[in-house]
């Protein structure tokens, strides 16, 4: 084993194992080969001083360059802040209708809106902002409580029927199933309102249904249906439903009416964030 | 025979030089470079070369700095890959990303034409034109100006260090590196406003990219063209390995003619006196002195050579000053070749160049000699009509290919909105592109959408049957189009329709595919 053999026809030294005579040849490395082994080594060991790499107890030894993922993150955040602080300022000082007025400030609005959307509305507007059962679509031109920008900002600022907030937006339709309306009334209102809307096919009773819309509906829905976003009654006169448009949907809504809740986004996300959400909003379609 | 001089009467030189890849001492797998010293060859191919050098580096160099103007509205460089704004330009020729299917059919050319140049005159791209080749022959050019030709060369490299040889190396290296910043500082030029670029190199102001990008082609020049070399060829570069597959028995390709050249002899005068059957070869070796790739062509067609042809005018060289014919070494196809072997082989199978002398000098009628019409034949016309097909089609395509395109991506959350007024409102992302440098007006309609309306977002209170709009020079213009209809007028809830963007003025019309969406309630 010890004992050098060069094998003849190659002139390689062997490395002593034999098999059925046919013998190992103990060729060397490829030069070439060897020096980036020795390089990458040789690298290795400036890394390690000038790049956080040992493992001690409780952190590891700093590198001499002082480089961190995490500072890293903290300054490119930093510059994200201080590219967009112009954008900001210029927000907080304008009313919102000024931002959609202003293209630039506009999309550079719309954008951030769009993803604190995603982040803080989508749970229950849904990440397309189409709602569903209970919670309004914001892409339609049907707004409960007003769709101008300034409107919007208002209900997203202080929410609707919100306890903690004393501006929120409020009001309360009455139950008329608790003896106000008998069930043959209520079931004439349910009629009369799919009539305003144009879906309905029953034959109503038209003198006397108006009557009573008259009396009980029109205060908050307006004489014709129209709505009124002033109290948050919404329209009935169209096809947008917040809770159904079919007749028994609409039946226990006159009898018992559900009364959703926003919460008040003011205190909870900055002003800024509030005026571009509902920037962000006002342009998915259907702001007025 | 015996009127033509002595080799040293005619002033030929034996060189002492063995190829690298002598069969003897050759080794199966890579072993450590042989230093090769490439003597100056001079005649025809060289001269052709010279040619080509100036030529492919004259437009290396200077193509950066041709203007085109594009008017106002687009860079007046002629040939620039403007990645920032992902666009190519060539002259006449601008090209979108969505358009880069013309580079891939230049690629497609660009290999169609390299199995055409190969099936003819072999490796043709390798001995003129490759960049490696070409600047290799800049990089000995150097060489030989401070350090002499072969045999000077080999003098100093033989010498301990001292201060003559450590000037000539240190000035050597110096142009060569010099050489490898303008290489790779001409590269950069491609991709950015040249004199923009100059002068922000200069002052030190241009993005580290450019100077990494210098550094980095800087050393692969410098190391594959002055210290790496042919083993770039031999070792690195696979179109040796490929190109078999590409020659047949009619291209031409560099060949000693041994039909002619053998039974060799370094004394030929003597070996004839005894009577004895001597070749026009005299074993000068000139052949393998001025080979770049250190290889002797009179051991055949092997895969280190790049067919520069410089052994044949060495070889020429030689045969003038001995009044031979020339072509010892030329120009050959397999098959010719093969034919004039079996006019010179004796019964015994052995070489005997009289058998295809004439009487007063030249080759008797049945030798077949370098013939350049063995260029057309059915497979390079083959060859050729792909690569013409594939141009001619890139050319029409081309000419005819649109200058303004429409995108439309359809809303998927949600798909369709329920409006007050019982219509239903789709929202589509369009992006309209203006692939031409220049301001357009633009006209866009629906076709195919009963009772559809449109109207760009934020523009709801005034729907429209037709919006018009002005289109940036060279841009793409994105806006947000909302298109409502009543679903009373429609089939169903998903209505196939087109939008149309039309220039009038240019009279060129662009138009996409899209979908009108409805849900199933509104259809019963």
């Amino acid at each position: 084993m010890s004992k050098k053999e060069i094998d003849e026809l190659s002139g390689t030294q062997t490395t002593g194992h034999e098999w059925d005579g046919i013998k190992e040849l103990d060729t060397p490395m490829p030069r070439w080969w060897l020096w980036t082994f020795y390089g990458t080594i040789v690298w290795a060991i400036g890394y390690c001083i000038a790049y956080p790499a040992i493992p001690l107890v409780n952190s590891a030894t700093s590198g001499l360059l002082g480089y961190s993922s995490r500072a890293n993150l903290e300054a490119s955040l930093d510059d994200a802040q201080a590219a967009q602080v112009s954008f900001i300022n210029e927000i907080n000082t304008s009313e919102p209708s000024k931002i959609i007025a202003d293209e630039e400030l506009a999309r550079f609005a719309r954008a951030g809106g769009r993803s604190t959307f995603k982040v803080y509305c989508s749970q229950c507007h849904g990440s397309g902002a189409a709602g569903s059962e209970g919670y309004a679509n914001l892409n339609d031109d049907e707004w409960i409580w007003g769709g101008t920008v300034e409107e919007i900002y208002t209900t997203i600022a202080h929410g609707v029927r919100y306890a903690g907030d004393d501006a929120t937006r409020f009001n309360e339709m009455p139950a008329y199933g608790d003896g106000i309306l008998t069930n043959e009334q209520i079931g004439l209102m349910a009629d009369y309102v799919l009539k305003l809307s144009e879906t309905g096919t029953q034959p109503v009773e038209m003198a006397e249904a108006h009557t009573i819309f008259a009396e009980n509906c029109a205060a908050c829905h307006g004489a014709s249906g129209a709505g009124e976003p002033q109290l948050g009654g919404p329209a009935l006169n169209n096809g947008i439903w917040l809770y159904g448009g079919d007749r028994d949907t609409i039946v226990a809504q006159i009898s018992a009416p559900r009364h959703g809740v926003m919460p008040a986004w003011e205190g909870r996300l900055s002003d800024a964030t509030i005026k571009q959400l509902a920037v962000y909003v006002h342009g998915l379609g259907g702001g007025q | 025979m015996l009127d033509t001089p002595s080799k040293k009467s005619a002033g030929i030189e034996d060189f002492d030089v063995d190829a690298v890849n002598k069969a003897g001492t050759r080794q199966p797998l890579y072993t450590a470079r042989k230093k090769i010293f490439p003597k100056r060859a001079s005649g025809s191919f060289r001269r052709f070369k010279w040619l080509v050098m100036l030529l492919t580096l004259t437009v290396y160099y200077v193509t950066p700095w041709l203007r085109w103007d594009r008017g106002d509205f687009a860079p007046d460089q002629a040939v620039l890959v403007d990645l920032a704004n992902r666009r190519f330009y060539f002259f006449f020729i601008e090209i979108w990303p969505q358009e880069f299917y013309y580079v891939a059919g230049m690629l497609v050319m660009a290999g169609v034409g390299l199995f055409l140049i190969t099936s003819t005159v072999g490796r043709a791209w390798c001995g003129y034109t490759c960049p490696q080749t070409v600047w290799v022959d800049l990089f000995l050019v150097v060489e030989r100006f401070f350090e002499g030709d072969r045999n000077a060369r080999i003098k100093l490299d033989k010498q301990k260090m001292n201060p003559n040889k450590l000037a000539r190396r240190l000035a050597k290296h110096s142009v060569w590196l010099l050489i490898g910043v303008a290489t790779g500082g001409a590269w950069i030029f491609y991709f950015a406003d040249a004199p923009t670029l100059l002068g922000d190199l200069v002052r030190f102001d241009a993005p580290f990219i450019a100077y990494g990008t210098i550094a980095i082609l800087t050393a692969t020049t410098y190391t594959f063209g002055g210290l790496m070399r042919e083993q770039v060829c031999t070792y690195m570069c696979p179109w040796p390995r490929i190109q078999a597959a590409m020659l047949d028995e009619h291209s031409l390709t560099v060949t000693y003619n041994d039909w002619r050249g053998e039974p060799r002899s370094k004394h030929a005068k003597k070996a004839a006196a005894e009577g004895k059957s001597v070749g026009d070869c005299v074993d000068c070796n000139a052949c393998v002195a001025v080979c770049p790739m250190g290889i002797d062509i009179r051991d055949g067609q092997q895969l280190e050579c790049i067919t520069c042809a410089l052994c044949i005018d060495a070889c020429d060289d030689v045969m003038d000053r001995l009044g031979k014919e020339r072509g010892l070494i030329s120009y050959a196809t397999l098959n010719d070749y093969n034919i004039n072997m079996r006019l010179a082989m004796d019964e015994g199978d052995r070489i005997d160049p009289n058998r295809v002398l004439k009487e007063g000098g030249g080759f008797i009628d049945k030798v077949k000699l370098t013939n350049w019409r063995s260029i057309i034949r059915p497979r390079t016309i083959a060859y050729f009509m792909v690569w013409a097909a594939i141009g001619l089609g890139m050319l029409t395509v081309l000419s005819l290919r649109a200058r303004l395109d429409v995108n439309v991506l359809h809303d998927r959350n949600p798909l369709y909105v329920a409006l007050t007024d019982g219509t239903y409102r789709n929202g589509y992302d369009v992006k309209i592109l203006n692939m031409t440098p220049e301001h357009r007006e633009v006209t866009i309609t629906l076709e195919g959408l009963p009772g559809g309306e449109m109207w760009l977002a934020g523009q709801a209170n005034e729907p429209q049957q037709a919006i018009t709009m002005t289109l940036e020079p060279d841009k793409v213009l994105p806006v947000r189009l909302y298109v409502a209809a009543d679903p009373a007028l429609l089939d169903g809830p998903h209505t196939s329709y087109t939008i149309h963007v039309d220039d009038a003025t240019r009279g060129e019309t662009a138009s996409a595919r899209l979908k009108f969406e409805a849900p199933e309630e509104a259809f019963q």
